[in-house]
């Protein structure tokens, strides 16, 4: 008797399986996004936009860092791979590159580090450790501790190609896999120092303003906060039918309301 | 359908679940050597477990501080849990009374279904800042990721180690205190020694979970690749360094993350045989069979 239970089981299986396989995809066309983890907060919201208005499309969007992206998408796997730092001329083969907003990082510390400015160069001898204590930049008399994220990561790759040039991060430096982990550390310890997204910046720590300017919407957008990024979305080749159109519906006004409304500063 | 049939098919399909564990087991463990072989190759397999400098970017690929790193965090937390673990375990399965274990038991499995994250998070919030204050240097290290890592194999120590204490026969508690050992010295004497290679057990699934944890460590231990000085320092794991990397790894650098999984791999089934060989030689044998 118990064997009935067992071929009934199997057959509802067997039709789960193959509503799972063939059933869902084929009403819509499927466009596959991955790459960098800070571009995925905007792009989740321009797919999500998208969706309502084009029922017959369905956006996915995936994080994975924006090695990842570019790489994934110059292997054809996904339509539109993210990144959130320039890329090398080695990765351009063949990419089309979309910048959809520009973003700043903001180097942070602690709300009671009475240190308000930096200049690039204190920057640099800070984070390859030429200088260790926050006295020599007019802070109290205590060791800088560095919060640095991990190689690989592109606000990271943008932190170094914008201020670093070449020299490399001291190597004791704390290693965050997040935005989020960074902010903490930070807002815990008042001698730590790590750089963030504007679009994370949250009053919990205090952005220091570099060569006297703050970071802010307005200053990356007119250029005068140095410390910005591009946010780029990437085809491989020339993005044709539904891929197109979506793309355009992003750089046109719609979609860079929803990337203003995301704190990334729009490109148009 | 006959008796036959049914028992037939239910052997066969037992049979067959526990052959296709045995080749999911396989299969993951060639996938991982075909991936990581080509790393080894290229490092060369001494520089690649004994190298000091591990930078991706410059094709450096040494992971000799990262395998400290996992085993001082294993050890360390070892230390802290199992001696804890199993006193806990002793009250637990002799001394406690009913009432009050019918309310620690599940206390102490609720640890075991929290997931990582939270105990990362809440290290990362709360002790953190605590290990800063208290001991100095960044609060990021070996010792705070140790104390997470105590809280989350605890209740695995624990439970298997009451399971084993509770499992003596009564026979030989009766005898115990039939002779006139008191209570304290039956539990030393006779329970605690004859359970011993349940306990063992129980460290050996705690360490399986230490070695390989992996999100939590990441986001307390700092993640700086050196060989620590104190157990202040900030340390790098190899699960944490699999993790971390392998979203932007490409190349020979993705090949290295996995070779670092090999030796993973091996580092544990090292671990399981030393374990293993304190739990058959400390067997109690009486008669034809043992405990």
């Amino acid at each position: 008797m118990d064997l009935k239970y067992g071929i009934g089981l199997l057959v509802i299986l067997i039709i789960i399986i193959a509503v799972l396989t063939f059933g869902t995809g084929s009403n819509y066309e499927r466009i596959e996004i991955a790459g960098s983890t800070s571009v995925q907060p905007v792009a989740e919201k321009l797919a999500e936009k998208y969706m309502e208005e084009h029922p017959n499309v369905r956006v996915d969007v995936m994080g994975g860092g924006s090695g990842l992206g570019i790489r994934s998408v110059s292997q054809d796997i996904i339509a539109i791979g993210t990144s959130s730092k320039n890329l090398k001329t080695t990765e351009k083969q063949g990419l089309n590159e979309y910048p959809i907003g520009k973003e700043g990082i903001v180097v942070a510390v602690n709300l009671e580090n009475p240190v308000g400015n930096l200049t690039k160069s204190q920057l640099k001898d800070i984070f390859s450790g030429n200088i260790t204590n926050w006295k020599e930049v007019g802070g109290p008399d205590a060791k800088i501790n560095l919060v640095v994220r991990e190689e690989g990561s592109g606000t990271r790759s943008a932190f170094e190609d914008l201020v670093m040039n070449k020299t490399k991060v001291k190597s004791d430096a704390i290693v965050q896999t997040s935005t989020e982990s960074i902010k903490v550390a930070v807002k815990q310890d008042p001698y730590a120092i790590g750089y963030i997204s504007l679009a994370h910046m949250t009053p919990d720590v205090k952005a220091v303003t570099i060569e006297g300017v703050a970071p802010s919407v307005e200053t990356v957008k007119d250029g005068s906060y140095n410390l910005q990024r591009p946010f780029l979305f990437l085809t491989n080749g020339e993005p044709e039918g539904q891929l197109k159109e979506f793309i355009d519906w992003c750089l046109g006004p719609e979609g860079q309301e929803i990337v203003k409304d995301e704190k990334i500063v729009p490109v148009t | 359908m006959s008796k036959w049939n049914e028992e037939f098919f239910i052997e066969k399909g037992l049979l067959l679940t526990a052959i296709s564990s045995v080749i999911i087991i396989a299969l993951i463990i060639v996938f991982i050597f075909r991936e990581g072989l080509p790393a080894l190759q290229s490092v060369g397999f001494f520089s690649f477990i004994f190298g000091m400098d591990w930078a991706p970017s410059n094709g450096q690929y040494g992971i000799f501080p990262m395998i400290i790193g996992s085993l001082g965090i294993t050890a360390l937390s070892l230390l802290m849990a199992v001696p804890l673990g199993v006193f806990c375990a002793i009250f637990l399965a002799e001394i406690a009374p009913n009432a009050m274990r019918k309310i620690l038991n599940p206390t102490i499995q609720t640890l075991a279904g929290i997931p990582s994250v939270v105990y990362g998070f809440f290290g990362l919030v709360l002790l953190v800042p605590f290990m800063r204050v208290h001991f100095g240097g960044t609060g990021f290290s070996m010792f705070t990721a140790s104390v997470i890592l105590t809280v989350m194999i605890l209740p695995i120590i624990v439970s298997v180690s009451e399971d084993a204490l509770r499992s003596i026969p009564l026979e030989y508690k009766e005898a115990s205190l039939a002779l006139g050992a008191t209570h304290w010295q039956t539990i030393k004497n006779v329970i605690f020694p004859a359970a011993i290679p349940g306990i063992i057990t129980s460290v050996i699934l705690g360490m399986g979970r230490a070695v390989g944890e992996t999100l939590a460590i990441i986001m307390v231990a700092g993640n700086v690749v050196q060989i620590p000085g104190s157990i202040m320092d900030p340390v790098r794991a190899l699960t944490s360094n699999i993790a971390i990397e392998m979203g932007y790894a490409t190349g020979v650098h993705y090949n290295a993350l996995f070779a670092t999984g090999i030796v993973l791999v091996f580092m544990i089934i090292i671990l399981l045989v030393i374990a293993n060989y304190f739990h058959y030689k400390k067997k109690v044998t009486i008669g034809g069979g043992y405990l």
